[in-house]
């Protein structure tokens, strides 16, 4: 644990006095989320979608069991019993609408959460495995989300599965057979429904195993602040019970209520109507474009059209787009200033937001339809993202004069400078 | 200095190898050769398995389909078209320099030797495997006039060849032969 004056596990009743003998799980938790979590006083609401995030994925995990006693995942009949649960299946259908707008629910935390870490510095020293594991994180959770929208077995389901397993083709010389061995099979069929919704059934607890990792690693040097200046004492920290759990609390409260609004009265506003077509291996819908949160990087794998040297268009959309979040691995390493909080750094600042900006941009283009001008923003766009990560941070980090840093967070916070440690 | 490192000291030889190296070394390696042993059956598995590989090539008779017009069918789980090309197609396929081509391939070789008319390819976009328009009545052919993939905007021509868009080759030729004038044999 982080720091000397956290404070100390001490259980009262005999029962628990018992149970930390034996087993000292409540220990462990008093450390990890309780008043043994010394936690920054200062942490915006920023640092509030984290535990969004963690709340979501249980709750996707809750419906994901319930819908997977009713579903069968078969091609012949996985529509069919999708339909089945909506239809005669008591509560089906809003707990199918739960899972469904839940994903979009656990993508638009974790891009905030993921943003807030770009913005204020959270992957820099000592935090850069905190920020590793959560890329690990991501990638597990938009795997598990694509398989889970090819179970339905739908047009978009069918097609996605076709698009996306068909970015594998693109690799040189072994890319059709890894796409025949993902499928098991030419094309998606019976094999790839099973194995789909295996994996998406698994890849829910393995990244429950990773949140689990990332929170250990979390808890090694404490939590980032809005300052991005290091805690230097306990007048710096409050315990995370009951301030954070508080303050999670009555975040989670709009969460649900923003969720309850989107289950009950807009349930199919995220989604496409095509996917209530069964699929059909014989016509392709007229505009296949992903979920929402794919949409930035559906823009980035449609925005080459062009060969580039010997490389095939093609190849050069998929590398692009997986490069864009693998990119994010080396992040730690291409941001070199010592200034975390992007408060204190005036012309990242800017970048960030154009970089915001440009996400939108390729947000936009990644839902429209694969023609100019959206062509072309996403080429824009897309470049300037990866400006921002090769170029613009690694350059910025050596010419950009930060503003002065406070003395401390408690300084920051009172605006006082900081007098004896009271 | 305790009987056991005395033993090991004496088993070290001059170049730091000890004897009992090998044991370590042959163990692991054992141990690593059965474990890809076991994985090799573990990551096979997801390959397509004999029922979907069982694919009884199929019989199409061609003879209902009109000059200019095409029509779907299935082969291997994905959409095979069988086009009747007009005169005006096959001289506009032929019209074009083959060399000038991203996948540079001439109509006749596309086709069997006196049935040029017969375009025959399997109705898998190459970018990304969507099922291009144009074989069915009224749909779209894209600016070339032969198929128009509307998931990201590739055009075909009337030799299904690539000319515009992402995808980078031609619609595939599958393996046929003319049982008779009008029957084809694919697979």
């Amino acid at each position: 644990m982080s720091f000397s004056w956290a404070r100390h596990y001490e259980p009262s009743h005999p029962f628990m006095k018992w149970m930390d003998e034996k087993l000292p799980m409540p220990r462990l938790v008093y450390n990890a989320v309780g008043a043994g979590y010394p936690t920054p006083r200062n942490l915006n609401y920023f640092w509030n979608f984290g535990s969004l995030a963690g709340i979501a994925l249980v709750m996707q995990i809750v419906t994901g069991i319930i819908l997977a006693m009713h579903y069968a995942a078969n091609a012949g009949i996985a529509f069919d019993s999708v339909e089945h649960i909506m239809r005669d299946v008591n509560s089906g259908w809003m707990i199918r609408y739960a899972h469904a707008n839940g994903a979009s629910f656990f993508f638009i935390a974790i891009y905030i959460h993921i943003g807030r870490g770009l913005y204020f510095g959270s992957y820099k020293a000592p935090r850069e495995m905190i920020w590793l594991l959560g890329v690990v994180i991501y990638l597990l959770a938009m795997a598990t989300a694509f398989m889970g929208y090819v179970l339905p077995w739908g047009q978009m389901s069918f097609w996605g599965a076709q698009v996306i397993t068909g970015l594998f083709a693109a690799i040189p010389v072994v890319g059709e057979p890894i796409q025949q061995w993902l499928l098991g099979g030419f094309a998606p069929d019976n094999a790839a429904l099973n194995r789909f919704f295996s994996l998406h059934y698994l890849l829910p607890f393995v990244i429950m195993g990773v949140i689990i990792l990332h929170i250990w690693a979390l808890h090694i040097p404490g939590s980032n602040n809005p300052t991005g200046v290091d805690v230097k004492g306990p007048q710096d920290t409050v315990p995370f019970h009951p301030y954070y759990t508080a303050k999670d609390g009555w975040t989670l409260g709009l969460f649900l209520i923003a969720f309850s609004i989107m289950v009950f009265f807009l349930p199919n506003a995220l989604g496409h109507a095509d996917n209530y077509i069964p699929a059909n291996p014989l016509s392709t819908p007229a505009h296949i474009v992903p979920e929402w949160y794919f949409w930035p990087w559906y823009a980035i794998l449609r925005a080459f059209t062009f060969d580039f040297f010997f490389i095939p268009a093609k190849l050069l959309g998929v590398v692009a787009m997986f490069g864009a979040i693998l990119v994010w691995f080396f992040l730690p390493w291409l941001d070199t200033s010592p200034v975390r909080s992007g408060h204190y750094r005036p012309k990242m600042r800017i970048a960030f937001f154009i970089l915001l900006v440009a996400t939108a941009v390729l947000f936009y283009c990644g839902g429209a339809p694969a023609e100019e001008p959206f062509v072309m923003m996403s080429q824009i766009a897309g470049a300037y993202y990866f400006a921002y990560f090769l170029i613009i941070l690694p350059v910025l980090s050596r010419l950009e004069r930060p503003l002065p840093l406070p003395n401390s967070i408690t300084e920051s916070v009172t605006g006082k400078p900081l007098e004896q440690a009271s | 200095m305790t009987a056991l490192e005395a033993s090991d000291s004496v088993a070290v030889a001059d170049d730091g190898v000890r004897r009992r190296d090998f044991i370590n070394i042959a163990a692991v390696s054992f141990a690593g050769a059965g474990l890809v042993a076991t994985v090799i059956p573990l990551v096979n598995q997801m390959n397509p398995s004999a029922d979907v590989l069982a694919l009884a090539s199929i019989e199409v008779d061609v003879s209902a389909i009109q000059s200019g017009q095409a029509i779907k069918t299935m082969w291997r789980k994905q959409p095979v078209f069988i086009r009747n090309l007009t005169p005006q197609e096959i001289e506009a396929a032929n019209a074009v320099d083959a060399a000038t081509l991203r996948d540079p391939q001439t109509l006749a070789e596309r086709t069997k030797p006196g049935k040029e008319n017969w375009l025959i390819t399997m109705g898998v976009c190459t970018h990304l495997g969507c099922v291009p328009l144009g074989a069915g009545e009224g749909e779209n052919r894209g600016e070339y006039g032969g198929y128009f993939c509307p998931c990201h905007g590739s055009s075909y021509d009337t030799a299904a060849r690539i000319r515009k868009g992402p995808a980078p080759t031609n619609l595939l030729v599958p393996e046929y032969n003319f049982a008779s004038d009008t029957v084809v044999t694919i697979g």
